[in-house]
């Protein structure tokens, strides 16, 4: 076939709202924008794993411990599911590293503020999320299967996260006046960069208007955003705190809450690099990495050793040499 | 060096087929399948996990699916509903 019926073909399924599989003819430009985008949503879970490690030791008592590690372990398994729905687009996982490690990629900025508090886990859970469960579920009918399959797990999972910081939040504001204040400034210092994890207004976001004819996203980063504020606003009168701004009221017209303008110039400054945590998050990464070398080329040589069947008294001796 | 990539199947429950549930890297088969548990069984999804190296998979080729299950197209005769039964056949 040739490209004009090949594209007539793939414009076809995407009319239909069949799925696009690694091995079918898909335009260079719906490749590259899921490559990125893909592997943008797994580093985004892996960096994401630093902030909440960061509490595990610290937890306040075994029960948060156990739900924090397990939450933990949700995170990479995600981004070990996104890593292998991007290699069925032809990126290997070595380069994707290499893009994390050295800044190439992004991922959410979200990540790149430090978690001062143990209410700190709670907002993470409530908000950063939720927001995140606002961003997936649509993508669960992203018209690539492999990662529409990989957010269907996903979304099954992310639940989870989302109630335990929620119940994290709520026994802190049923709790000491100190633990409930504890919590009002997680979620002051949480709520904004919260905002910005759907990214910029959709003026502003050059990918959008591609990205939904291919049907890769369902609905805007505005759209999505607000169904966000919709949400949190009821739910934060549960806990009985204040959403840090000023302008949040319902809007019987609209039938949606209005709220504040974001602070543009920090979403852009975090994206760039210059966040509170961009350095500290790529320099853990970078040494994990660095640090897990041996482990895998011993691995690696090890299976090696086994295929071709050298006892391992002799090959012990090989393998020192190189 | 890259480790290799698997194709993970779990069986869900015993008396089910294994099914395709995604893949992974890992150095030797045995990694893989210690893997797949972490990876793919954290909620207790599976009582039996086969892997197998992606690269012995081999596929149908999709631009071609089309003459390529051409044959089972016509033949309709082979589905129960092809046949019409008098009423008085009530099971059948």
């Amino acid at each position: 076939m040739d490209t004009e019926a090949l594209q007539q073909s793939f414009d076809e399924k995407i009319d239909k709202d069949i799925r696009i599989e690694p091995k079918d003819w898909m335009p260079a430009d719906y490749r590259k924008t899921l490559i990125r985008q893909i592997s943008q949503h797994a580093h985004s879970e892996i960096v994401g794993m630093l902030p909440e490690a960061n509490w595990i030791t610290r937890a306040p008592t075994l029960r948060r411990k156990c739900i924090l590690i397990a939450k933990v372990q949700d995170e990479a398994g995600h981004g070990l599911y996104l890593y292998c729905a991007a290699e069925t687009l032809n990126i290997t996982r070595e380069e994707m590293t290499e893009q994390l490690l050295t800044g190439k990629a992004k991922y959410s900025s979200i990540f790149n503020y430090p978690t001062l508090s143990w209410a700190d886990m709670g907002a993470i859970g409530w908000l950063v999320d939720g927001a995140a469960i606002i961003n997936q579920i649509p993508l669960c009918r992203t018209s690539y299967g492999p990662y529409a399959r990989g957010m269907v797990r996903i979304c099954k999972e992310e639940s989870f996260h989302q109630r335990q910081g929620f119940d994290i939040l709520l026994s802190l504001c049923r709790g000491s006046e100190a633990q409930k204040a504890m919590a009002q400034d997680a979620l002051n210092r949480w709520w904004w960069p919260s905002l910005m994890m759907f990214g910029p207004r959709d003026a502003d976001s050059p990918h959008t208007i591609q990205s939904m004819k291919w049907k890769i996203k369902r609905f805007t980063n505005d759209e999505l955003r607000q169904k966000f504020v919709d949400m949190c606003a009821q739910q934060v009168e549960v806990l009985g705190l204040q959403i840090p701004d000023p302008e949040l009221k319902w809007n019987e017209a609209r039938g949606h809450y209005d709220f504040g303008e974001i602070h543009w110039d920090e979403f852009w400054n975090v994206v760039k690099g210059n966040g509170p945590c961009n350095k500290e998050r790529i320099a853990a990464r970078t040494k994990a990495h660095e640090d897990g070398e041996w482990v895998r080329r011993a691995a690696l040589a090890y299976a090696q050793k086994q295929k071709s069947g050298i006892p391992e008294s002799q090959s012990a001796k090989a393998t020192i040499k190189d | 060096m890259e480790q290799p990539l698997w194709e993970v199947f779990i069986r869900s429950r015993q008396g089910l087929d294994h099914k395709h549930v995604g893949s992974l890297h890992a150095a030797d088969a045995k990694m893989a399948i210690e893997s797949a548990r972490d990876v793919y069984t954290r909620r207790m999804e599976g009582v039996s996990i086969w892997v197998v190296e992606s690269k012995h998979i081999h596929a149908s080729n999709p631009e071609e699916a089309g003459s390529f299950f051409d044959p089972a197209e016509d033949k309709i005769y082979r589905h129960p509903t092809f046949y019409k039964l008098p009423d008085e056949v009530e099971y059948m």
